[in-house]
């Protein structure tokens, strides 16, 4: 039963789990699981509430499994060390929020640049500034878009546990297949609540965690076996950095198809859907299962990438049905990202309402208020000219 | 291959360098190379340089080299050497990249005594971005952002980093300071911190005064002035933190 480990790497992937354990954990603690079944060798990571506990569970897991850990100085100095971790060939991540995600910015646009498989969870807290530290969902667009340069990223925003676990686990093998910085957009109340999921092995279930590469500290002597390894991110002109940045871009849109993905339910007859991401996600499918036990015709669509988004499929679902709802913990960062999905011609045709909550957790019954008033006309004053 | 030409680690597809002419990188650059040779140790080198002139340096060497952000070398090398520690890790930056926007990171990769070699190069100005007052501007220093003399009320006193440093450097720390006035010298310094991570004993720091001619608006006699007087006078060359000074065998075997 048990293999004998051949590699550092094999070595990695073998001992955390064997078969599948169900656990009652804290979202936190599901992240360490995770990343240590996806062979990850590394965090350097900087505290801020709501993801300590990342740092803390695997700052006490990581030696029983031979992995590394370093507090850092700063938010900085963690994406820094990954990048330099990654760049010598180990699968290194960290994890932040609200104020920290805003300076992993700076490493985020270096992996972007120099396609550098970067894993980075975010706990999203209030904002801005240094607003709560327990929960919001207003770290789209700085997840999505905050670097300087073309935002070349991939964002999965888990819904669950269970999601965290498959999606931080799916992070890695994204990040290391197509070679983007990949983040897992989760919040303080996933973070810190307890709930079930079922932890495995990746490996048992076929998920293909590329192996590591090395990017420097190559076989050989440099110039004499073989040519140095030489990285840059600097440019002298406009033509150059263009040469570069264009296939970089390419990429991205070409494995954009493959990588979105969403969940959907209750399209049958729908009338008005609904759209939310992440947790909020959760009280919009109870909501919608609660309306559709009495009848009412509502549906519900959840983006589970914000990065690349499931524009095709939201455009569809949208094609038959001319009435949708969004709702968010912030103030229209998801409305934004589907009307530039949805595109000009298809935004004229619908109506969208909002129910938008910076920085305050959404309940299934609100929703179900809010879905009611609309279906009632209550609500057509506002709608398509919510404040975004 | 005789010390005074060029190193076996320098790649000669990438000179002439790009540097400006009187520009003290190619010494600063050569003194290292001369180092890692002596060593024999390039194919474990990671050289990483900053963002400001430093960064013309990411294809100078047959060493695997990447460069990185404006300050943040330090923690990317740190990175590499914690996951892979076989490797040789060579931060080299600028006094901007090492004292103002990446101080931290110096300051506590030092507390941590990081087995890597930082190396900051003070030309006591912002090169790259035209010629602005740096930490290490000397008192009087006309820049871009002194026009009338850097004043100890308003700027501040010149940082003297090296110094900073050996003041809380730990248990086998290497703190140095070298001239590209002095490249032999500088060279033997930079030998010594590569010996020092080598013998996984501790974090090395070795400053280079440097010249720039271009901002500072001189000639040849006044660079090397400005560099061996008024630079030299303020920022004294030698070692503050040697694990070699405790033991005088070793101090035989790499005498300066």
């Amino acid at each position: 039963m048990i293999n004998q480990p051949v590699t550092q790497e094999e070595k990695l992937l073998t001992r955390s789990l064997e078969g599948e354990k169900r656990a009652f954990m804290y979202g936190n603690e599901v992240v360490v699981w995770a990343a240590l079944a996806a062979g990850a060798e590394f965090l350097f990571g900087y505290p801020i509430t709501p993801q300590n506990e990342v740092m803390h569970y695997w700052s006490r897991l990581a030696p029983r499994y031979g992995r590394g850990f370093l507090q850092t100085e700063d938010e900085l100095s963690a994406g820094f060390a990954v990048l330099g971790g990654i760049m010598a060939g180990a699968r290194c991540f960290s994890a932040t929020a609200g104020p920290g995600t805003v300076l992993f910015q700076e490493p985020l646009s270096m992996a972007e640049m120099m396609r550098i498989p970067m894993v980075l969870v975010v706990q999203q807290r209030g904002g801005p500034s240094t607003a709560t530290v327990i929960y919001s969902q207003q770290e789209v667009f700085l997840t999505i878009f905050g670097g300087n340069g073309e935002g070349l990223r991939v964002v999965y925003s888990p819904g669950s546990h269970q999601e965290m676990y498959d999606l931080t686990i799916k992070a890695f093998a994204t990040a290391w297949e197509y070679r983007f910085p990949t983040l897992v957009l989760g919040d303080g109340y996933q973070a810190k609540m307890r709930e079930p999921v079922t932890l495995y092995d990746p490996r048992e279930k076929g998920i293909d965690l590329k192996p590591t590469f090395p990017m420097v500290g190559l076989k050989g002597v440099p110039g004499v076996d073989r040519e140095p390894a030489h990285w840059r991110n600097a440019f002298s002109v406009e033509e150059e950095l263009y040469e570069v940045l264009k296939p970089i871009i390419d990429d991205f849109h070409r494995a954009a198809p493959s990588l979105s993905e969403k969940e959907e339910g209750f399209l049958e007859g729908v009338e008005l859907i609904v759209v939310a991401h992440g947790i909020v996600g959760r009280s919009v499918r109870s909501a919608v299962r609660e309306l559709r036990e009495k009848d009412i015709p509502v549906g519900f669509f959840r983006p589970i990438t914000l990065r690349p988004f499931p524009d095709k499929d939201i455009k569809n679902v949208l094609t038959a049905c001319s009435r949708l709802l969004v709702v968010e913990s912030a103030q229209g960062q998801l409305a934004k990202l589907i009307r530039i999905a949805i595109g000009g011609e298809l935004e004229h045709s619908l109506k969208m309402y909002t129910y938008f909550r910076p920085g305050l957790g959404i309940t299934a019954e609100e929703v179900v208020q809010e879905a009611r008033a609309i279906l009632n006309g209550e609500r057509e004053k506002d709608a398509s000219v919510a404040l975004l | 291959m005789s010390e005074q030409s060029m190193p076996l680690s320098w790649r000669t597809e990438t000179k002439p360098h790009k540097f400006c002419p009187g520009c003290g990188h190619g010494l600063v650059l050569k003194a290292l190379g001369m180092a890692v040779d002596r060593l024999k140790i390039a194919e474990r080198v990671l050289f990483g340089c900053d963002i400001g002139c430093s960064l013309l340096s990411w294809d100078f060497f047959n060493l695997d080299t990447v460069q990185t952000h404006h300050g943040r070398t330090v923690p990317f090398i740190v990175g590499a050497k914690r996951a892979r520690p076989h490797l040789v890790g060579i931060a080299y930056m600028g006094d901007g990249g090492g004292y103002a926007i990446g101080v931290q990171h110096l300051v506590n990769a030092t507390m941590r005594n990081e087995r890597i070699l930082v190396i900051i190069v003070n030309n006591t100005t912002y090169a790259m971005t035209g010629g602005q007052m740096a930490p290490t501007s000397l008192l009087g220093q006309k820049t871009e952002t002194t026009p009338g003399g850097r004043e100890p009320d308003q700027e501040g006193f010149p940082l003297r980093g090296p110094e900073m440093i050996a003041s809380f450097a730990p248990e086998g720390a290497y703190v140095a300071r070298g001239s590209v006035s002095q490249v032999q010298r500088l060279s033997r310094y930079l030998e010594r911190g590569l010996e020092n991570q080598l013998r996984d004993r501790g974090i090395s720091v070795i400053e280079a005064l440097s010249t720039c001619p271009t901002n500072w608006r001189t000639n040849a006699v006044d660079t090397w002035k400005y560099l061996e007087k008024e630079m030299t006078d303020y920022y004294p060359l030698g070692e503050l933190v040697s694990p070699w000074k405790k033991n005088k065998a070793e101090e035989e075997v790499v005498r300066l």
